[in-house]
């Protein structure tokens, strides 16, 4: 193949240009939808950490095999398993909800570990000094564990929520009209490879600056610790 | 609530699909086997070109593994499979998976080798040097056994991921688990296969979580 066969194939112009307004409608929905799942995921993974915190022993042994199954089993067997799932028994959720649900679950059960493993960090003493001022144990978690805490969970919470951001595309598989099934679609109408390396470079445009604002987090992070 | 048992935990149509999605765990198995063996040896490999002194080399590395850490998988294997049939290449969709996550395994694996080798002091180098070992000799004996030591609760977790990452492949319609689930729904009208696939993907990978997350408390081991 030729040059201007492989530019006709790869990076035809003419059909950037006809599929661009998908393409970006694409990308602006896996962008929202990146931002809900990451809001959503965050706070109830901090809910399930506090919840964890003050149970007792069997409400934890249930929650801890709650979130194994959501850290273990492979996103899209989930996705697939409430999206056929849920209409036999009554319940129609679009695929946008769908997904937003599952990933929103996966990323909570992260979370919670992640935010667990930060609240064990802190030293015994801190909490015993902090209740001696006389502090009660909410204030003590809120004004003292915490952001101690939430310090040493910013790297790795920031890296897992990227990793499951990414998942957003599997909404293909569901017929999601996210960046990957409008550049899929945009595809086969067009017999052109263009739309999914425009796509491609999208992703990129998405996620390398995500990665770079999360490497920067983590040496501000690293850096602030060890004062 | 009989729906939703009926639906979802139907015991005779898990009973029917248990052979096709048993003869699918097979190929799961067989992907991971092949592909994290094959994740760790080009990641490894990167990981040593990124400490090379030759610069050109170290900004392709960075740039590699920038880019296929920065796509999703399930957009790799969608553009290997689409994109090589433009070049006059027809693929086997098997192939286009095993491609697909490679790239973007190599890129993950190779972070964490990086890691490990730069978590080795450089005096256990020098002094594995001034003993009379070769480069290679110092590599094999001396750095990569620490460096891995250090490191091994993250090549546990991303060996998980890199099992998970295969049911990605149903997407082609490769009859591993998931799309052996998904094929036996189609033809029951009923979820409880998929349920029983998630089953058996949580037997393989819960353990294998909990033991992670055991390394990972377990103190690193640091040579002084």
């Amino acid at each position: 193949m030729d040059a201007s066969g492989f530019l006709d194939l790869f990076l035809n112009v003419d059909v950037a240009k006809r599929y661009l307004p998908q393409l970006l409608h694409g990308a602006w929905v896996t962008v929202s939808l990146s931002v809900f799942v990451v809001l959503a995921g965050l706070a109830l993974g901090m809910a399930l950490a506090l919840v964890r915190l003050v149970s007792p022993r069997p409400v934890v042994w249930l929650l801890r095999l709650g979130v194994d199954c959501f850290r273990a089993a492979p996103p899209l067997a989930f996705i697939l398993l409430i999206f056929f799932g849920l209409p036999s028994l009554g319940i129609t959720l679009s695929a946008y909800w769908v997904l937003w649900l599952v990933l929103t679950a996966i990323l909570a059960a992260f979370a919670e570990e992640i935010y667990w493993a930060g609240i064990s960090s802190i030293h015994k003493g801190q909490w015993e000094a902090a209740r001696s001022t006389g502090l009660s144990q909410a204030q003590a978690i809120r004004l003292v564990v915490l952001p101690q805490a939430f310090k040493l969970c910013v790297p790795p919470l920031t890296n897992r929520a990227i990793a499951i951001t990414k998942n957003t595309a599997l909404g293909t598989a569901i017929g999601m009209p996210e960046l990957l099934n409008e550049a899929q679609t945009a595809q086969s109408f067009s017999g052109n490879a263009t739309p999914l390396i425009l796509a491609s470079l999208g992703y990129l445009l998405i996620f390398i600056p995500m990665m770079m604002f999360a490497a920067r987090l983590e040496k501000r992070m690293r850096w602030g610790t060890s004062r | 609530m009989n729906a939703l048992i009926d639906q979802f935990f139907n015991l005779d149509v898990m009973r029917q699909a248990l052979p096709y999605l048993l003869k699918g765990l097979l190929i799961t198995i067989v992907l991971t086997a092949v592909l994290a063996p094959l994740g760790m040896v080009t990641g490894l490999g990167l990981a040593l070109a990124s400490r090379t002194s030759h610069g050109p080399l170290r900004w392709l590395v960075r740039a590699w593994v920038n880019v296929f850490r920065a796509m999703p998988p399930l957009v790799l294997i969608i553009l290997t499979f689409s994109a090589f049939p433009f070049l006059g290449i027809q693929l086997s969709a098997m192939t286009c998976v095993i491609l697909g996550l490679a790239l973007n395994n190599s890129a993950y694996y190779c972070e964490i080798f990086r890691a490990g080798l730069g978590s080795v002091p450089p005096g256990q180098a020098e002094a594995a040097r001034s003993t009379g070992l070769g480069r290679f000799a110092t590599l094999r004996l001396v750095v990569l056994p620490q460096a891995t030591r250090n490191v091994l609760p993250d090549l546990a977790s991303n060996t998980i991921e890199v099992m998970k990452s295969t049911s990605l492949a149903a997407i082609l319609s490769v009859g591993e688990l998931l799309f052996a689930a998904s094929t036996a729904r189609s033809v029951t009208f009923n979820t409880s296969p998929l349920t029983l696939a998630a089953v058996l993907y949580l037997l393989i990978l819960i353990p294998a979580v909990r033991l992670s997350g055991r390394l990972e408390r377990r103190a690193p081991v640091t040579p002084h």
